[in-house]
């Protein structure tokens, strides 16, 4: 997909003065965060699981070559096929092969952000096989040629009127006059529409939310039940899997489940969770013949090791986006590639470059509220901080940006001099506040003070100011 | 150079592991071959009794609606008063489990058993489970030759009838099931956990029922000479 990531202060200007978006970005703000509350309330043990869900992870990345490839092994015994592929070019080109070899016409899609990453329907669309999403969401947004807003609801951006609208648009072949002004409608027609492509589908292919290594085993998690449609009724099943979807055992995978859907949804459990070992057995009287494992790696091996390598705890639950006060105004598309929210800002500079995505982890208040609710402990801001540093190194900001901090780095690292400057300016400064205490344009900061006002300083510094309270605590009146 | 081997020559490389990686190697067998269990949610260790009502109410906040029968030979008539309840054709899907052969279906004189996998016309599928976990409400579906995936997930309204005894207190314990009756390193081809109908909040995050798989999940419990009845 195109890369609108450097363009994102244009994408927020637009996505703020967006009234549609904006009215839907209400259910983000008002839903999520109270569903979340509720079921880490209801379970005790709920922040001691976090705990537990980091460290399974950590031990996991620790060892990845190793589980990976005790994985592989138990794949291959349970009559799967495991793909290697480094670079997303590489993972649409086996999956084109597989798709070739099934002499498939269309192939029916859960939902998988990773596809998304690798660019995938529109390659498959460019090779002549039509891909159908078949989640709700991402059918509505494939109907309209967009990309998803929200890791775990991919149309959020969109509001009811919107998706009549689409539906009366494609569905051409049903009658004009059939209501369809409430949600209920639209899912019963989606649900119509949907049910032959997965019976005309030669291959369905879905993503993983975790492959266990003790079994060889996909999983995906999931609520409408079109994952599984997905998987059982074609005849060729692929699994697109990021390589650090590994966990080593299913008591680990039950750990991490407990935390994985009270964050995203707020359910103690989705309603479908699936665990999918090898083909069709000897037998059985459904599911595909064949089972196709792609293992990506995209940039990920590189991350190991290094200050970033806790984001590939991530198990895409959306909870620091649900909850990010950034996420909340701007929606997700502003981010201008797959993934958007905090975790966005910190995997997008890792897998297209800083150069590209250096606006994101700066649109950032460093509330810290995607490190609190975030179920594998991710230290998003701290990453964040990282990234600008980066930036900062490779000497990619504004010219005005880099003097600026580089003039104030001088006095900070004079103390004599600093404080001394600051003792001048500062009063100063509060003396031109004016009676309002406040400036409504400064130089240099324009686009600062365009959208709001500068506090007036007080008429001392704040180390004097400090000085002053330690000495009043002691009861000596300066 | 392959694929596999670039990509774990770059993580070796990433991680810094060196030539000699028997440390690694070990602690990776033996958490493989023994999995530390983790920490488990006090709610559902409780005794039978305890688990089955746990398990009930975890199931019917999910939307699920749940009824007991004394024992086996009871399911068919309630499986026929669920369909009538429902205005539903007198008629259900299932597969060929010796658990569900064996009740008394010709008893049922007005009702269609279909066998086999669902077309996706069945208004109604039969299917029995192979655990349940108390403390989610969550079904547990194990697929085989006598099981069908797609009982599971292509009818309007899917019957789940589920063994009292069966019902665990916790998700390891039943996986922990699942290992030892297939073996391990031999899963089913298919585990479904299953907590509740088919949903979906795509559209303005409205919860709506009835998605892509079953409107309607019927729990029938069987609860056995002694159970609560």
């Amino acid at each position: 997909m195109e890369i609108t990531s450097p363009s994102f202060k244009q994408n927020a200007r637009e996505a703020l003065a967006d009234p549609q978006l904006q009215k839907a970005l209400n259910n983000v703000r008002t839903g999520f965060i109270e569903k979340r509350q509720k079921a880490a309330d209801a379970l005790p043990e709920f922040d001691a699981l976090r705990d537990k869900a980091r460290e399974i992870k950590d031990h996991t990345l620790a060892h990845l070559d190793l589980y990976l490839d005790a994985y592989e092994r138990r794949v291959k015994e349970a009559g799967g096929i495991v793909h290697w592929a480094e670079s997303a070019e590489d993972a649409r080109a086996i999956i084109l092969d597989i798709c070739r070899s099934a002499g498939a016409r269309t192939v029916t899609k859960g939902k998988s952000m990773i596809t998304e990453e690798i660019g995938l329907n529109e390659f498959l669309e460019k090779e002549g096989v039509k891909p159908i999403e078949t989640d709700l969401g991402e059918y509505i947004i494939q109907l309209r040629g967009e990309h998803p807003s929200h890791i775990i609801a991919p149309a959020v951006h969109l509001n009811k009127e919107q998706v009549e609208a689409d539906f009366r648009r494609v569905h051409d072949h049903l009658p004009p006059s059939r209501d369809l002004s409430e949600p209920e409608a639209l899912l019963g027609e989606a649900r119509r529409v949907l049910r032959s492509a997965y019976f005309a589908a030669d291959v369905g292919i879905t993503g993983a939310n975790f492959l266990v290594a003790e079994t060889g085993t996909s999983i995906i998690v999931t609520n409408e039940g079109n994952g599984d449609l997905t998987q059982t009724l074609p005849k060729v099943h692929v699994v697109l899997a990021s390589i650090e979807k590994i966990v080593p055992t299913l008591e680990d995978v039950s750990q991490i489940l407990r935390v994985l859907a009270r964050s995203a949804t707020g359910q103690d459990m989705s309603v479908y969770t699936t665990l999918s070992t090898g083909p069709r057995r000897k037998g059985d009287p459904d599911g595909p013949e064949e089972y196709h494992v792609v293992l990506l790696d995209n940039g990920r091996s590189s991350v190991l090791g290094t200050e970033f390598q806790d984001m590939l705890r991530c198990i895409r639950c959306g909870a620091c986006m649900n909850h990010c006060p950034v996420y909340h105004e701007i929606g997700g598309h502003a981010y201008g590639w797959v993934y958007p929210g905090p975790i966005g800002a910190v995997v997008t500079p890792a897998l297209i470059g800083i150069d590209k995505a250096g606006n994101l982890p700066n649109a950032s208040t460093f509330c810290g509220r995607c490190e609190a609710v975030c179920p594998m402990r991710i230290p998003l801001p701290k990453m964040m901080r990282h990234w600008r540093e980066r930036e900062f190194e490779r000497r990619l900001n504004p010219a005005t940006y880099r003097t600026g901090i580089g003039l104030w780095a001088f006095f900070a690292k004079r103390p004599r001099l600093y404080r001394l400057a600051t003792s001048i300016g500062i009063p100063f400064l509060a003396l031109f506040g004016g009676r309002k205490r406040r400036f409504r344009s400064l130089p240099f900061a324009g686009s600062w003070t365009k959208h709001r006002d500068m506090p007036a300083p007080e008429s001392r510094t704040f180390q004097q100011q400090w000085r002053q309270r330690e000495a009043r605590k002691q009861g000596v009146m300066p | 150079m392959s694929g596999r081997e670039a990509i774990l020559g770059r993580i070796r490389q990433s991680l810094g592991a060196g030539a000699d990686d028997t440390a690694r190697a070990a602690t990776v067998a033996k958490r493989l071959s023994k999995p530390p269990k983790g920490i488990i949610p006090a709610r559902g260790q409780l005794d039978e009794r305890g688990r089955v009502a746990l398990f009930s109410t975890m199931a019917e906040q999910v939307f699920a609606s749940v009824r007991h029968v004394k024992g086996a030979d009871d399911v068919p008539k309630a499986v026929t008063e669920y369909l009538r309840s429902r205005n539903l054709p007198s008629s259900v899907r299932m597969g060929g489990d010796p658990r569900l052969a064996a009740m008394p279906w010709q008893k049922q004189k007005a009702l269609q058993v279909k066998s086999g996998p669902s077309d996706g016309e069945d208004e109604a599928g039969v299917s029995h489970a192979f655990g349940a976990v108390a403390e989610s409400g969550t079904l547990v579906m194990t697929s085989g030759p006598e099981n069908p995936t797609t009982v599971n997930f292509l009818p309007e309204h899917h019957i789940v009838i589920v063994d009292a005894g069966d019902i665990d207190g916790d998700l390891e314990t039943v996986l922990a099931k699942v290992r030892k009756t297939y073996g391990k390193k031999r899963m089913p081809r298919t585990v479904n956990l299953i907590t509740g109908p088919s949903r979906s909040g795509d559209i303005e995050q409205k919860l709506l029922l009835g998605a892509h798989g079953p409107r309607a999940v019927h729990i029938i419990i069987v609860d056995g000479a002694e159970g609560p009845g």
